[in-house]
Order: structure tokens, then sequence, then C-alpha cells
């Protein structure tokens, strides 16, 4: 049945990865702010990732949905959908999570020798889709794949975009403005409950 | 506290076990229906996308759960994996009062008289076990007819020459094309096709006492807010409790028949909410879990005189797993197409259910139902961009352009697609699981090809620019939310589970009503047969009854 991720030592050994990819800044402590050359993680609280994954979450998945003339994946707080998952239904990725985003963070540091965060639009942009086509180092990608991580962080992310805003993504509808859907859905009482729509 | 002897127990409060429940209970034997779900409405899970039974990334809404539910797969190299009943592998239905009914996109399908003669019509392909069903299309007529009335059913048969013989209308007007449809519909005339409005379980006018549609969006794979979808769960389970003589067990979760050294059912043991262990005692038992449950508690139930598992002497219980191999296409319009009237699928052409030369059989081809938001960002043209600004201007021109249409395809039953229980893995409740196995029929997939061929031209004529299709392959156990076939009805019962009453073979009080029981599973959605089935062993039930025929262990 499903496999309980054992927590503990992993994820000390990928704070520690991250800490060291993100060039000495002190990993945060109890759910507190980081603020260095990656600016400050996004406001918590956290339930399983930690503010500098959550930090590194939400920069891949603005790149997945980045904003335009609508929102993107950030505004609308596809990391909140992901964070929460992990502590539910999605228990069962979350070692993969972990693994994961340190093994970015690597790749980011291969590819440009810089944090994931700290790259222009365009160079994280091609750190993902070497993710995506599996052509990232394979010395650091054992497992998960490149591609199956990418996968995994792509639909969560759409997920988060797209479904209920009850799951803590799609704030304040977003993806269905944007697809200009009425919600709810029962026909003649089309109405956003907010009144910004 | 032992439990009451009752005349029935019944295994599963779905699309069979619901119709026979209300069948037995008019006819005044006590009954007891139990059901391993709950009872369940809208409000559980709403609209959510992420959390229904179309799209289960955050869970089954309406079960079986990942917590206590686990299955095992095959894989076509003989090595195995172990699936959880959100992901796909498991070939899930439901586990909840009314079972899929509840939540399906209540497409209320007769099956041709062909269908149930695909042997003698086409032959066997080689490598199947095709087989005629030992009953007609004629003899089930009175049942369909029962179904389509007692749980309701909207539809007409205008502009479907193909369409089966009927005695009587059905009790509500089809319901009106939406737009999609509407350009659908002339495209197929263009063509020389048939088009006509799809049957649906679902009230076009307030019917048993429930409302009309009100079309959301969000239908298929979700209860309905209003309850003006038809399902087992507002209707027959309903009026088999209103009888005084039925009474519905939720959370039961059999994981035994019991049979008695003379081969005959003696009831069922099953575990409780709180997981205690219980007996029913019964004079039959009818098992109605599901094309996958059903044969995993046949094969749980080992005796004296059935070592191999209940009805199992021949070894045929479990085999010939179908499902549908399911062929579609899309297309990208100029223009919006969308409609908010759910669920979208309303059109249908049966052009190329039966006649297709060389194939045996074929499919009623459909406009699929609407995709929601999420759902939609896996559907793309070959090659294009799955993110990144490309994918949000996809997502935000074509939304609303997009067409869909899709064909069941009847598959071919393979004596080795099949549910077994595995030798190790086991349920919360220490219950071996189902285990699939087995591949397609290859014959499968030359029908598929060929739908998909159709519905190509159809969305060509109707103008779409950027066509692409999808042909499934082999794969593995085919199943899902249309599985049959596991438990087939026959005359030999050297080649079928049990008789054209859906008795077993050798064990005189021990019924089967569900989709295991279908010998073939139709070009179209079963769950309108699969009622019709309930109808049929339910009534030959209650004339034995009244006949005198006691059952009894
Ligand atoms: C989202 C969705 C859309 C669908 N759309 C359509 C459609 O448009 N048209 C159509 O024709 N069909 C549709 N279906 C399929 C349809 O629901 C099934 O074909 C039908 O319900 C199968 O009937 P059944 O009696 O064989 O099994 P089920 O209806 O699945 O009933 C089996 C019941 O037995 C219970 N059970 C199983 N094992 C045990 C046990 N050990 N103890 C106690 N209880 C048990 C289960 O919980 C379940 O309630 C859809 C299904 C889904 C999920």
């Amino acid at each position: 049945m499903a496999t309980k991720a054992g927590k503990g030592a992993s994820r000390r050994a990928c704070l520690k990865i991250l800490a060291a990819a993100a060039g000495g800044v002190a990993a945060g402590v109890g759910g507190a702010m980081t603020v260095g050359k990656l600016g400050r993680a996004p406001e918590g609280p956290w339930r399983v990732l930690t503010p500098e994954e959550a930090r590194l979450v939400e920069a891949v998945s603005e790149q997945i949905i980045p904003s335009d003339r609508d929102p993107g994946a950030k505004e609308a707080g596809v990391v909140h959908y992901i964070d929460r998952q992990l502590d539910g239904p999605f228990k069962r990725f979350a070692e993969k999570y972990r693994t994961g985003l340190a093994c970015l963070a690597k790749t980011s540091q291969a590819m440009f020798g810089k944090a994931f965060e700290e790259l222009g639009w365009s160079d994280q942009t091609r750190v993902l889709q070497a993710l995506e086509s599996n052509k990232a180092p394979k010395d650091i990608w054992t497992r998960p794949s490149a591609s199956e991580f990418f996968g995994l962080i792509r639909d969560h992310s759409m997920q988060g975009f797209y479904g209920s805003p009850r799951h803590g993504g799609n704030r304040n509808y977003a993806s269905y403005k944007m697809l200009g859907l009425e919600y709810p859905r029962v026909i003649g009482q089309n109405r956003y409950p907010d009144k910004k729509g | 506290m032992a439990n009451k002897h009752v005349n029935a127990v019944i295994v599963g409060a779905g699309a069979g076990g619901g119709v026979v429940a209300k069948v037995l209970a008019e006819a005044g034997l006590s009954v007891v229906l139990l059901e391993r779900g709950k009872w369940h409405s809208f409000d559980d899970h709403t609209d959510d996308e992420l959390f229904n039974q179309r799209t289960t990334v955050l869970g089954n809404a309406y079960g079986p759960d990942d917590a206590r539910y686990c299955r095992v797969v095959e894989n076509p190299d003989g090595s195995t994996r172990t699936v959880l009943p959100s992901e796909g592998g498991y070939n899930n239905n439901a586990a909840c009062v009314g079972s899929g009914t509840l939540s399906y996109g209540a497409m209320g399908w007769r099956f041709m008289p062909q269908d149930f003669q695909l042997k003698t019509l086409y032959g066997r392909p080689e490598g199947s076990t095709l087989d005629d069903w030992p009953i007609t299309y004629d003899e089930l007529d009175h049942c369909y007819e029962r179904a389509e009335w007692e749980i309701g059913v909207a539809g007409d048969d205008e502009g479907n020459p193909f369409a089966p013989p009927r005695k009587k209308p059905r009790p509500m007007p089809a319901f009106p094309y939406n737009k999609e449809a509407n350009i659908l519909i002339a495209a197929g005339k263009r063509l020389g096709w048939h088009p006509f409005a799809v049957p649906m379980l679902r009230n076009s006018i307030p019917y048993g006492g429930r409302p009309k549609c009100i079309h959301m969006r969000s239908c298929c794979g979700f209860a309905c807010p209003i309850n003006a979808k038809c399902g087992t769960q507002n209707t027959v389970i309903p009026a088999a409790m209103a009888t005084g003589n039925c009474e519905v067990r939720t959370d039961a979760v059999v994981s035994e028949i019991m049979l008695d050294g003379r081969g005959k059912a003696r009831g069922v043991k099953y575990f409780d909410i709180d997981d205690r262990l219980q007996e029913q005692t019964a004079d039959l038992v009818v098992v109605s879990a599901s094309a996958t449950e059903t044969p995993r508690l046949l094969l749980n139930s080992k005796s004296k005189l059935f070592p191999n598992g209940a009805g199992n002497n021949n070894d045929w219980v479990g085999r010939n797993l179908q499902g549908h191999c399911y062929c579609g296409a899309n297309g990208l319009m100029d223009e919006d197409i969308y409609e908010e009237a759910g669920p979208g699928a309303c059109v249908a052409f049966s052009d190329f259910s039966h006649g297709n030369k060389g194939l045996c059989g074929g499919a009623m081809v459909a406009n699929e139902f609407i995709s929601l938001p999420y759902a939609f960002t896996n559907t793309r043209p070959p090659g294009s961009a799955r993110w990144g600004l490309a994918h949000k201007e996809h997502q935000r021109k074509y939304y609303k352009r997009t067409i869909r249409v899709m064909g069941p395809v009847q598959e071919m039953p393979v004596f080795d697609s099949r549910v077994r229980v595995d030798p190790a893995v086991k349920d919360h409740w220490g219950i071996p699981v189902t285990r699939l196995s087995g591949r397609r029929h290859p014959h499968d997939v030359e029908i598929a090809k060929f739908v998909v061929g159709k519905v190509e031209a159809l969305l060509r004529e109707a103008g779409a620019k950027s066509i692409w299709s999808w042909v499934p392959g082999l794969g593995g156990p085919s199943g899902g939310q249309h599985q049959a076939g596991t438990c087939r009805m026959g005359n030999d019962p050297q080649t079928s589970v049990a008789n054209r009453y859906g008795q077993v073979h050798e064990i005189d009080n021990l019924f089967i009503a569900d989709g295991s029981l279908n010998v073939t599973n139709g070009g179209f959605n079963p769950a309108l047969t699969i009622m019709a089935l309930g109808y049929w062993v339910g009534e030959y039930i209650v004339k034995e009854w009244k006949g005198g025929t006691r059952f009894r262990a």
C-alpha cells in the first residue's frame, strides 16, 4: 500500500544541499522568512516545504504558467496548493519533491553556476527544458529522473492553477476568469463570490 | 448480536444491485443490501475538478479511498505493481450507494440486437472467446423499458434509423442540442450520416419527484446538486426501502460468501463500520459488486466443493475482462463553439455501430462531456508546448474552440484478460486484493482505427483546422468505468459462470447481477444494460420464489 515518506534524514540532507546551492544563505529556521540575495521566500506558513523549497517551487511554477495580461502561477498561489497536498493526498510524492528540488538546484548550479531563482527568465526556461527532455546531467538525476520530476511539478502546477480554489490555489478564481468561465456554475446564478472580478 | 436471517442478501448497491433490491423488496422478500461505501451528495465534494470520480488526482470523491484499498496490476512483462484507487491502473468505478450511477455522465443506452449475437453475425476472431449472449435483445426489451421508466431516461429515436426496436417510448423528451452539437449535426448530415440525441439518465423535465436538469458544466464525474441525474441511489434504492422490506447497510465490506457442505450459499461475511466481522445469513445471495469485485469475492469464497472459489470449478470466474477500446479525435475550430450547457455530450451517430466491412462490431460516436480547465491542459495537438506562455495562450484561445468526438469500441473477450486475487497483497481488512492482467485483442485496435477515421472525417467536415486523434494500444487489461464480462452468462457451464438468469452454475441460490454477466459489452456505455439485467435476474428470482422455490441452503 502507500509508502510512508520517511522524512527525517533525507530532509536534512536536502536542506544542506539547498543551502549550499543557494550560495551559503542561511536556511530558514522555524519558518522564518529568508532574506538574502535570493529575496524573500513566499509567505508561509508551510506544512511540508521549507521556505527555501517553497521559493523554488514558486519560481518553477511561475515558469510553467507565467503571468502576462492574466495572473500566473505565483499570483494564483500554486505553491500553496502544492504544499497543502504534500501534507495530504500527495504525501506519497513528498520524498520525490525533496530529492527533485535538491537536484534541480544542483542542475541550475551545474548549468549556469547560480541558484535557479537567481537566473534570468530565459536561463530558467533552459534549465526546465533540460529537465523535461531528460538532458539534465545524469549524475545529478537518478531517482526521480529529471523528466519524471518535471512532469510531476508541471502537472501539479496545472492543478493548482486550474483546479478548485478550495485547495489553496486558483486564488481569486484567476484561471476561471482568464477562461471566461462563470463561477459558481449553476446556470442562472453565475457570479463570482468576490466583487473584484 | 447476530443479524436477523433474511430472504435475500445483495452485495453492492450500484447499477445492478440497486435494481435487484427493488424488484425483490416489492415482491415481498426481506432484503439486506450491503454496500462497502456510504451515501453521498453533491455537498460532500461540490464541483471540485481535482476531486471527483472522473479526475481523481486528489482522490475518488465517491470511493474507494486510497488509505484502505489497493490492487495489483500485472505488467505485460510479467512484473507487477500495486496501484491505488485514485490511480488509472486500478480500473475504478466507484464505492458508494449508487456507485457510478451517482456521478456518471448518464448516457442511457440500449445495446442493439446485434450486440447480443456477435459470434453468429461475424464469427469469432482468433484468440478471442467471443460468444453470443444466451438471451436476445427481444427478451431483454421489457427490462430496458422498466429501467427507462423506473429510473428515468430522456430521449427519442428521431433521426436514428439504427435505433433498436422498442414497444414504448422513453418517459422524457430528448435534451436540446448545444452549439457544438449543431455544428456536428450539419456536418454529419452533409456526409450522409444520421445524427440523433444521446439518451440520458437525466431529467429533461421534472420526473420521479425530482427537478429538471440545470446543465452544470461539471456533471460527468460529479453528484448532481439538485438530483436531476437518475441513478439507483435516488430511484430504485429509495423505492426498495419504501416497501419496508429492504434495509440498506452501508460501510459493509463483504469478504466472503459462506457456502455449506452441499454447495449452497448460506449468506455472507462482512466487516462493519468498526471493522468487526459480521455474518448475514439469507435464503439466497445476489452478488452485484461490479466486474472487478464480483469475481474477487467469488474467488475469495473457497469451500470443499469449490476449492478454487465459488462457481469456479471450470476456471471461468474472472475471465474475459472487458471495457471499451475508446478512441476519438479532437479538432480546433476558428470560433467559439463552447456553450455553458453541461454536461456537453448530446449528439451521437450510430452509423458505424455495425455492418462495417471486415470488422466485428463497431461503436457509436458522440461528442464528449465538457472538458474542465485542468483536464484541458492535457488536450493539445501533438508536439505543442505543454507549459509556459504558449501553454497559456493555447488554453485561452482554444478552451472554447475544441470539439472532441469519441466512440466506445466494443472489445473482443480474451480468456487471459482477467481478474484474479493476489496471493500476497491484502487490503485494510486482510482480504486478498484484485489482481488484473492481460491485454486487448488486436481486432479492437483495428475497429478503433476505422472508427477514428470516421470521426476525423466528421471533424474535418465541421470545419476543424487542426485535428488529432488517438487509438488505444493493446495496453494492459481493459476495464475502467465500463468494466464487464468477468462472470459471463451462458448456456454451457464449461464456458460461462452463470446461466441465462444470472444463477451461478452449480449453486442454485447464488446469483450475479452486474456488469460481470455481460458476454460482450456493446459499442455503447453499459449502465442501462446492467440495470436491465438487474430487472431480468430479479424477475427470475421472484418468479421462482412465488412458484415455491425457496432457494434455501
Ligand atoms: C464518472 C463516470 C461516468 C460514467 N458515465 C457513464 C455513462 O455515461 N453511461 C453509462 O452507461 N455508464 C457510465 N459509467 C459507468 C457505470 O456507472 C457502470 O457501468 C455501472 O455503475 C456498473 O454497474 P455494476 O452494477 O456492474 O457495478 P457498480 O455500479 O460499480 O456497483 C458495484 C457496487 O458494489 C459495491 N461493492 C463492491 N465490492 C463490495 C464488497 N466486497 N462489499 C460490499 N459492497 C461492495 C461497490 O462499492 C459498488 O457500489 C460511468 C461511471 C463513472 C464513474
